[in-house]
């Protein structure tokens, strides 16, 4: 096989593998959950198919409290963090504010969802950061007071636990998606015909931002509908959402549950459903009650007043997740820390020196697990972006959704599936299905990461290349990759982050085989030892950090004599 | 209408000069600038319309007659912009891309008659509900200015506003364009490479980076 051949080939293969390694997870995992919720499962004894699953589910106390409250958090959290997002945007797009927190985009994107619901459980806690700052001048609380926070019954702490995540996160992906529906331009021309900053951005650019937006949100909506670690550290457990009780009826010592929880896994399945096509409703509505609104001339909507309401905001959700996570680093190094005492005093390395035995063994294997599920996950990237460049196609709609597949199914309800799968045909679970599970949900946000720039690199540099010469591969090798190893090492650390702060395919695909920072500092959360569950969380934050300092620092030191390959300050 | 004045404009980039320009754009004149690349011809629109780069220094003023516009936000400078590209928005129909554009006076209907004018005034009457998408080059061109002139404009930039045009096309619209700002007398700069174009226009060119 000549060389041209074998790249031809390579990258033929490539995006087919990427689709499966997407699909395949996900659709057999979804039907694997589908069987046992209808009381197939021959491994458990279920050679028939019956209701009696769903009816056993259905007599479960507060479940329709359950699915209430999932549906309601996820919605509710979608939609403040649009909104917030959104008037962000149109009230300081082209402000130095607005570049500023462009600039801590990735390292706040980095912080796992644990790492951030635990520094926001220990600030909002009765005898968090914030009632000791309080206390006892303004509260006049001697003691930490008796209330249920995080972990209120309404979901108030998780609905603002996801928020602080979703939003750094809709702002990323609406950066590149300002570019592409040339919202700048549009702007420009609104604000020269004499509208007001934030009234232009909603008139104009939003109609063309919204629906390239729209399968981030929707992912949103899935996840927040969805999620188990933020909600088993914010939420309340009297009931609990239903993701989280499903998680505990597969763990569940009686087998005969998992019956049952396959149920519950199919219910979470449709109650994100419902959430989405509730906000595609949502959706319609607002596009056609804007319709009027558009074209009616109006230049100005209480622009100050949304304004200062986005930037109050804005302050608060990166106010609370700093003070978070410096609350975290203040409890990894408290002595005795009495109540209402703001600083612990003094400070001692006793809990990092008795933790660094436990740390050892989950430190090696979150690194082991978010490295091959990385290097898997670029490397598919790649030969699936190189395979559009070459075809000179931009991805079809269809791929889209299948690269957003992982991200809109709730992962309860497929991963679930893939444990049943391995149950059935006797695969062991371990490293291997850990690293597997994790690589679905990396890859995603590693596409995510890389399309823009690796699309947007000129292709007069391969063109070039060529004419002197050079083969396909060695183009490959020798020229694009170099020219985007800057944005290749970014994505990959994105892609590691993801991985480290991955839960529930650690969990199941790992059958407790597998103890990673996240899980050990999820499950130390629910416990009393806060010093221990913030070293935890401290590792799971710090592990993504040293990923995107290496992604920084090794273009740099490659390049450094190579100016025009240096990041450039824009 | 008031004149145009660019008063002792210095705009640097990096504490290095870029481009100096002292000029007055009477009513209805078009003044054209030329200059190669990268003399900062587009940034000097850009300075008058408010959008300028923060990478860049801007000194000097910008008076439209009495009224001082570098110290106001874009949207209140009434300085209409028309682009190489037309920038219909594709979310709205012709007559709402107008309608975005229109000062809002009047009732909705006498809104909607005076689009209806605008559009019959250069034969796209037949054209109010269609997608800007489905217009060719001249048809887009007009509804921007179109769009441009009823938001009721002090003064005009144009930049490059020919050069994606047809040939057979560009003269005509050119024609078209030039006749429209005299009609309302309104203070014209425009940004162009193409010499004939700076013809058209009939008044003065101002050439940015000729040395003295």
């Amino acid at each position: 096989m000549s060389r041209a051949t074998s790249y031809r080939f390579t990258i033929g293969v490539l995006p087919w593998l990427t689709i499966a390694l997407l699909s395949l997870p996900v659709v057999s995992g979804v039907l694997g959950a589908m069987a046992p919720a209808f009381g197939y499962l021959p491994v458990l004894g279920g050679d028939s198919l019956t209701l009696a699953p769903w009816r056993q589910l259905l007599e479960v106390p507060g479940l329709v409290d359950m699915a209430r409250l999932s549906f309601v958090t996820g919605l509710a959290s979608a939609a403040l963090s649009l909104g917030l997002v959104v008037l962000f945007l149109g009230s300081f797009l082209h402000t130095a504010l607005y570049r500023r927190i462009q600039r801590w985009l990735s390292p706040l994107l980095a912080v796992p969802h644990a790492a951030a619901a635990i520094g926001l459980a220990f600030l909002l806690a009765p005898s968090g950061w914030v009632a000791r700052g309080l206390s006892p001048w303004a509260t006049g609380w001697q003691y930490p007071p008796d209330f249920a926070f995080p972990g209120d019954p309404w979901g108030l702490s998780l609905i603002l636990g996801l928020v602080i995540k979703e939003v750094p996160f809709l702002l990323l992906m609406s950066l590149a998606a300002l570019v592409q529906c040339q919202a700048h331009e549009r702007l420009k021309v609104a604000r020269s015909l004499g509208y007001r900053p934030l009234t232009a951005f909603l008139k104009v650019a939003m109609p063309g931002l919204y629906p390239l937006l729209r399968l981030p949100i929707y992912a949103v909506i899935a996840f927040a509908t969805s999620t188990v670690d933020v909600a088993m550290i914010l939420g309340p457990s009297t009931p609990s959402t239903l993701a989280v009780s499903v998680v505990g009826w597969l763990n569940d010592p009686s087998l005969s549950m998992r019956f049952m929880a396959s149920a519950g896994a199919m219910l979470q399945m449709l109650l994100t459903l419902a959430a989405l096509l509730t906000w595609w409703l949502l959706e319609r509505l607002v596009a056609l009650v804007s319709q009027s609104w558009w074209r009616d001339g109006r230049r100005q909507c209480g622009e100050r007043w949304l304004g200062g309401m986005a930037l109050t905001a804005m302050r608060l959700v990166l106010g609370l997740m700093v003070a978070g996570l410096a609350g975290l680093a203040l409890w990894s190094v408290a002595g005795y820390w009495p109540f209402p005492h703001f600083l612990p005093w003094p400070p001692t390395a006793h809990n990092w020196q008795a933790a660094a035995d436990d740390l050892v063994a989950p430190v090696w294997q979150s690194l082991s697990v978010a490295f091959a599920a990385t290097l898997l996950s670029v490397v598919l990237v790649l030969g699936s972006l190189e395979a559009e460049t070459l075809k000179q196609r931009p991805l079809r709609p269809w791929a889209q959704v299948v690269l957003y597949l992982p991200l809109l199914v709730p992962p309860v309800a497929f991963l679930f599936g893939l444990v049943m799968m391995q149950a059935q045909f006797g695969i062991r679970p371990g490293m291997a299905a850990v690293i597997a599970g994790h690589a679905v949900f990396v890859l995603p946000y590693v596409f995510l990461s890389l399309a823009e720039s690796y699309r947007r690199l000129d292709p007069r540099w391969s063109q070039q290349a060529r004419s002197l010469g050079a083969g396909p591969w060695r183009v490959f090798l020798r020229v694009r990759l170099p020219l985007l190893l800057a944005p290749i090492l970014t994505a990959a650390a994105v892609g590691f982050a993801v991985s480290i702060g991955q839960y529930l395919p650690t969990v199941l695909m790992g059958a407790g085989r597998v103890a990673t920072v996240t899980t050990e500092a999820v499950s130390l959360a629910s416990g009393g030892d806060r010093r221990l569950t913030a070293i935890f969380a401290l590792a799971q934050l710090l592990l993504p950090a040293l990923g995107f300092l290496l992604a920084m620092l090794v273009p740099r030191y490659l390049f450094r004599r190579r100016q025009g390959l240096l990041p450039r300050a824009d | 209408m008031a004149s145009l004045i660019l008063d002792d404009i210095v705009i640097e980039q990096d504490q290095r000069p870029l481009l100096s320009l002292d000029t007055t754009v009477a009513p209805g004149d078009v003044v054209t600038v030329m200059g190669p690349s990268g003399v900062g011809k587009s940034t000097l629109l850009a300075f008058i319309a408010g959008f300028l780069s923060p990478a860049f220094t801007p000194r000097g003023r910008i008076l439209l007659g009495e009224t001082r516009l570098d110290t106001l936000p874009a949207e209140q400078r009434h300085v209409g912009l028309l682009f190489q590209d037309p920038l219909l928005f594709p979310h709205l129909d012709v007559e709402g891309n107008l309608a975005f554009g229109m000062v809002r006076e009047g009732s909705r209907r006498q809104r909607r008659e005076r689009i209806h004018e605008a559009l019959t005034s250069v034969g796209l009457e037949a054209f109010a509900k269609r997608d800007p998408a489905t217009l060719s080059g001249g048809q887009k061109a007009r509804v921007a200015l179109l769009r441009v002139l009823l938001s009721q404009p002090r003064a005009i930039l144009l930049d490059e506003p020919f050069s994606k045009l047809d040939a057979e096309r560009r003269d005509e619209i050119r024609h078209w364009v030039f006749e429209r700002v005299r009609h309302y007398r309104l203070p014209t700069l425009m940004v162009t490479h193409d010499e004939a174009d700076a013809r058209a226009a009939g008044g003065r060119t101002i050439t940015l980076g000729d040395t003295p």
